[in-house]
C-alpha cells in the first residue's frame, strides 16, 4: 500500500513484498518505544496487575474504534457512536430487566445495531455528509434517552446485579471477559475486513465510490452496514461500561466518539478512506491507553496528558496526508 | 476575428515573451530519475512541441517550469539570466502560466472569480469586480470565447472550464503559455478553436510549449519539436521533416508496434445480442439500437452529444425515465448496475481515476472486485483462486510486469486503462460497453487496447464504443451511430467518409 510508489519505475520490484513499510513501522514502534521507557522508569507498569488494568482501560475506547474503522475505512465517520452507546446501554438495562441478563445484553447489541442502521439510512436516503448526519443523530439518541430515563440512572433488579456485572469478572490470569470481548470483536471485524468479500467492498467503497458503484457494488448498503456495526461495537462497549457502574445513565461516554476516531487515526488508517486495518486500530487504542497510564505511573500532571494526545493525532494525521500527498505527485 | 494581440497579451504593456534556456535539467523521484539533462532553447513566439509516450517526461518538464515542481539539477535561464522556479507564484512572476490536464479552478466559485484568481483588482482588499468583468469581456471578445462570465465553474462541461483557464493565463499577462494536453478532453470544433487561437497568439509573441499525445495535431501546430524517451532527451528539432510515422518511431524507440488491425466482416445472420428501445433521460432523448454477436458499434458526436450518457442509461448507472434493455431477448431491470452486470453488461467508464479504479488498492484488489462473489465461501475470499484469475486477466490485457501487488495509482496511465479491461474478462461479459478507450494513453498501449477490443468482439462479445476522437470510432467500429443533443442523427457503415460524419454530427 505504502511502498508502491517506488514500483512506478524501479525495476526491482521483486522484494517489495517484503520491505518495511514505514507507516507500519512507525506506529508500532512508537508503542514499543512508550511501552519499553515505561517498563525500564517504573517498576508498577510491568506488574499483572497494572497490565490487566490497561487492558481494560482500552476496552470501551477500543469497541468503538473499531466500529470506527469500518466507517472511516469505508469513506463515513460516525459521530453517533456515544449517543447510540448510551442508548443501547440504557435499552440493555430495560431489557434486563424484562428478559434475564444474556437476553438483555443480546438485545442490546440488537438495539445498537438497528440504531446504527437507522443512523446510515438517514445519511444514505437524505445523502447529508455523514459528519453532519450522525452528529445529528447523535443529538437525537442523547435526548432520546433523556426521554426514556426521564434523566435518571437505571440498573437492573438487585438480584441480577451479580449476573449483569458478567464483564468485570476475570476469566484467566486476571484478565476480564470485558478485555476478551474486545479482542474477539479485533478478531472478528479484523478478519471480516481482510478475508471477506465484504470487506474488500468496504475498502472500495471508500477509495472510491463511483468506481465501486460501477463495478456493480451497492455502495448505500455497504456505508448502512457500516453504520451497523459501528452501532453493534457501541452497544458492546455500552453494556461493558453499563456492567462495571450497574446501572446505565443518558449522559455516559459523552465523547468518546472523539476519542475513538483519535484511536483510529493514531493507527495510521487514513482519514480519507480506503486505507487502515483493525489492528491499526488496536495499536492506536493502545498508545492512547498506555500514555495514559504512564503519566498516571509516573506521577506527571495529567493535564499535559491532551497536550500529548492533540500532538499525536497531528503527527499521525500529517504523515498520512504528507504519504498521499507523495503517492499523488508520483 | 480580429484580433488586437498587443492588448490581449499585454495588458500592462509590458516587455515581450522571453527566451527560455534549459541546460541539463534533470528531476528524481525516490532515486529514479524520470528526466536526465534536457538541454533546449526556445525562442520567444515560439510553439514548441514536446512528445513521447507516457511517463517519458513530458509533463514532468512543463511541471517544472510551472513551479509545480523543483528540478533537482540543472539551471533555467530566462533572456540569459538565471531564473529560480520554486513555485507555481514564481513561474506567473516571470509570466508563465501552466495549464495542467487537471484543471486548477475552484468550482463552486463563478468563471469571473476563477480567472482573476488570488489577483483581483481592489482597493485595500475591496473586491473591484466591475473592473476585472470589463477585462474579462475584452478578453473574451478578443479570443472568440462565450461564456457565461457568473456561471459556477462546476456548471461548465471540461471545454469551456479550459477556456476559463486559458482566459486565466492571459488575465495574468502571460508570455509563456505551457499546455499539457489540452485538447485530450476536448471535442472537434473546441480543438480547432483552440488551435487557432494558439496559432494567433504565438503571432503575436506568446511562446507556447504544448504537451499531446495527437501527433498531426502537433506537426500541424509547432515551429519545434522535442522527443522524450523514458527521461531522456531523443531529439530537438524544427517540425519541418517530421511525419506521424517517423515521431512515433523516436518516441517508441523501434518500429512501432503493427497498427491497429481492422475489423473483420460479422456474420450477418448473427444473434442480436443487445437491444436498447427508447432509452430517454434529462441527456438523451428516445435512443434505439441493436448490437449483433461480435459486431462493434461506434458512438461519435461533440462535446456533450450524449455518448456517454447513453453508455451510462444502457448500463443503468444513470438512471432512466423511459426505454428498455434487452440482452439475448431478456429484459434487464431498469437503473441497476448490479443487474446490467448480472446480465451480462459490462463498462468501462470515460475517467478511470474518478469512475474506474480505486486508486489506493491494489491492481488485484481493483481487477476482482466485479467477481468477488465468484470466489468465495460464506464470503470468505479464496485468494489462490484470486491470484490465478487475475494473472491470467493481466496477461489477457498485456500488462507487463509483476503489478498484482501494486497500487493501481502507481501504474502507467495505459497499464491503468488496460486494468479496467482486465477488471471484466475474468467473467467475460456479452456487452461492452466502453467509454473513451484510450483518453490519455500512450501509443503502443493505444494500438493494444484496439486490438484488445477487436479481439472481444470477435470471442463474440456485442461492443458499443464512444469516443471523443473520431479516428478512433471510424477505425474500430463496424457501424457507426452520430449523436447531437441526445438524439441519434444518423447512421453510418465502414464506408463513410469522416467529412460525412463531421458533418452529420454538426448540422
Amino acid at each position: 500500500m505504502k511502498t508502491e510508489t517506488l514500483a512506478v519505475t524501479s525495476p526491482s520490484t521483486t522484494k517489495r513484498r517484503f520491505r518495511i513499510d514505514l507507516k507500519d513501522f512507525g506506529v508500532l514502534g512508537g508503542l514499543l518505544v512508550i511501552v519499553l521507557y515505561l517498563a525500564l522508569a517504573t517498576d508498577t507498569f510491568l506488574t499483572s496487575q497494572n497490565l490487566v488494568n490497561l487492558l481494560d482501560q482500552a476496552v470501551v475506547i477500543g469497541l468503538i474504534a473499531v466500529g470506527a474503522t469500518i466507517c472511516i475505512i469505508s469513506g463515513v465517520f460516525d459521530l453517533s457512536s456515544s449517543a447510540n452507546l448510551a442508548m443501547s446501554a440504557i435499552a440493555g438495562v430495560f431489557f434486563t430487566q424484562v428478559f434475564g441478563v444474556e437476553i438483555g445484553f443480546i438485545l442490546a447489541l440488537l438495539t445498537g445495531a438497528a440504531l446504527g442502521a437507522i443512523t446510515g439510512l438517514m445519511i444514505v436516503v437524505t445523502r447529508v455528509h455523514s459528519f453532519i448526519g450522525s452528529l445529528a443523530m447523535s443529538i437525537i439518541y442523547r435526548g432520546l434517552a433523556v426521554v426514556l430515563t426521564a434523566g435518571a440512572i437505571v440498573s437492573p433488579h438487585m438480584e441480577q446485579l451479580d449476573g449483569f456485572r458478567v464483564w468485570t469478572r476475570s476469566v484467566v490470569g486476571g484478565i476480564t471477559s470485558g478485555t476478551l470481548l474486545f479482542v474477539l470483536a479485533l478478531i472478528i471485524f479484523g478478519l471480516i475486513l481482510w478475508a471477506t468479500t465484504y470487506g474488500r467492498r468496504i475498502y472500495a467503497v471508500g477509495g472510491n465510490a463511483e468506481a465501486a458503484r460501477l463495478s456493480g457494488i451497492r455502495t448505500p448498503l455497504i456505508h448502512v452496514s457500516a453504520f451497523a456495526i459501528s452501532g453493534l461495537c457501541a452497544a458492546a462497549a455500552g453494556m461493558v461500561l453499563a456492567s462495571r457502574a450497574g446501572s446505565a445513565q443518558p449522559a455516559m461516554a459523552t465523547g468518546l466518539e472523539l476519542t475513538a476516531i483519535a484511536a483510529v487515526v493514531i493507527g495510521g488508517t487514513s482519514i480519507m478512506g480506503g486505507a487502515g486495518a483493525v489492528w491499526r486500530t488496536a495499536v492506536g487504542v493502545m498508545i492512547l491507553t498506555v500514555i495514559a497510564n504512564g503519566f498516571n505511573l509516573m506521577g506527571w500532571d495529567t493535564t499535559y496528558q491532551q497536550v500529548v494526545t492533540g500532538a499525536l493525532i497531528l503527527i499521525a494525521v500529517a504523515a498520512d496526508s504528507l504519504l498521499i500527498h507523495r503517492w499523488r505527485r508520483s | 476575428m480580429t484580433l488586437s494581440i498587443s492588448e490581449l497579451t499585454d495588458p500592462m504593456g509590458e516587455s515581450p515573451a522571453p527566451s527560455i534556456k534549459l541546460d541539463t535539467v534533470g528531476k528524481s523521484y525516490a532515486g529514479t530519475s524520470v528526466l536526465r539533462g534536457v538541454t533546449l532553447t526556445i525562442a520567444p513566439g515560439e510553439i514548441h512541441g514536446l512528445l513521447g509516450e507516457n511517463g517519458a517526461g513530458k509533463s514532468t518538464l512543463l511541471k517544472i517550469l510551472g513551479g509545480v515542481i523543483p528540478a533537482d539539477t540543472g539551471t533555467v535561464a530566462f533572456d540569459q539570466k538565471h531564473v529560480r522556479i520554486g513555485s507555481p507564484r514564481d513561474s506567473i512572476e516571470l509570466g508563465v502560466s501552466l495549464i495542467a490536464q487537471e484543471l486548477a479552478l475552484v468550482p463552486a466559485r463563478s468563471v469571473l472569480e476563477n480567472v482573476f484568481l488570488g489577483s483581483w483588482s481592489n482597493i485595500f482588499t475591496i473586491a473591484r469586480s466591475s473592473r476585472d468583468r470589463a477585462v474579462l469581456e475584452k478578453l473574451m471578445d478578443d479570443t472568440g470565447f462565450h461564456l457565461d462570465i457568473d456561471a459556477p465553474v462546476s456548471s461548465l462541461p471540461l471545454g469551456k472550464a479550459q477556456q476559463v483557464e486559458i482566459l486565466k493565463a492571459l488575465a495574468r499577462g502571460s508570455k509563456v503559455l505551457c499546455l499539457d494536453e489540452p485538447t485530450a478532453a476536448l471535442g472537434e470544433v473546441d480543438t480547432k478553436n483552440l488551435i487557432r487561437l494558439l496559432k494567433q497568439l504565438a503571432a503575436s509573441g506568446t511562446t507556447i510549449i504544448i504537451v499531446s499525445h495527437f501527433l498531426e495535431e502537433i506537426l500541424g501546430l509547432a515551429d519545434r519539436i522535442t522527443v522524450l524517451r523514458d527521461g531522456n532527451q531523443i531529439v530537438t528539432d524544427d517540425a519541418n521533416g517530421y511525419d506521424a510515422d517517423k515521431l512515433v518511431q523516436l518516441m517508441v524507440g523501434r518500429q512501432a508496434a503493427a497498427l491497429a488491425r481492422t475489423p473483420g466482416a460479422i456474420d450477418p445472420n448473427a444473434e442480436i445480442v443487445l437491444r436498447a428501445s427508447n432509452l430517454t433521460n434529462d441527456f438523451i432523448k428516445d435512443i434505439s439500437f441493436e448490437i449483433r454477436r461480435g459486431e462493434i458499434l461506434g458512438l461519435a458526436g461533440l462535446m456533450g452529444a450524449g455518448r456517454s450518457e447513453t453508455l451510462n442509461a444502457v448500463f443503468g448507472s444513470d438512471r432512466v425515465t423511459s426505454g428498455e434493455v434487452e440482452v439475448n431477448g431478456r429484459r434487464v431491470r431498469r437503473n441497476s448496475v448490479s443487474a446490467s452486470i448480472k446480465n451480462g453488461l459490462a463498462l468501462v467508464p470515460e475517467s478511470r481515476k474518478d469512475q474506474g479504479l480505486v486508486l489506493g488498492r491494489t491492481a488485484t484488489d481493483n481487477i476482482a472486485l466485479p467477481s468477488l462473489d465468484k470466489r468465495q465461501t460464506a464470503g470468505f475470499i479464496h485468494r489462490r483462486r484470486e491470484a490465478e484469475v487475475v494473472a491470467k486477466a493481466i496477461t489477457d490485457v498485456d500488462i507487463r510486469g509483476r503489478v498484482q501487488l501494486v497500487s493501481v495509482g502507481a501504474l502507467s496511465g495505459g497499464n491503468q486503462q488496460k486494468a479496467l479491461f482486465a477488471k471484466w474478462l475474468i467473467n467475460p461479459p456479452q456487452v461492452f460497453l466502453i467509454d473513451e478507450p484510450t483518453r490519455g494513453v500512450d501509443v503502443a498501449a493505444k494500438v493494444n487496447i484496439h486490438n484488445l477490443i477487436l479481439e472481444l468482439a470477435e470471442a463474440g462479445a456485442a461492443v458499443v464504443v464512444a469516443s471523443s476522437e473520431l479516428e478512433e470510432v471510424t477505425s474500430l467500429s463496424h457501424r457507426l451511430l452520430v449523436l447531437q443533443q441526445g438524439r441519434v442523427v444518423a447512421e453510418f457503415d465502414r464506408s463513410a467518409s469522416p467529412d460525412e460524419i463531421m458533418s452529420a454530427a454538426f448540422l
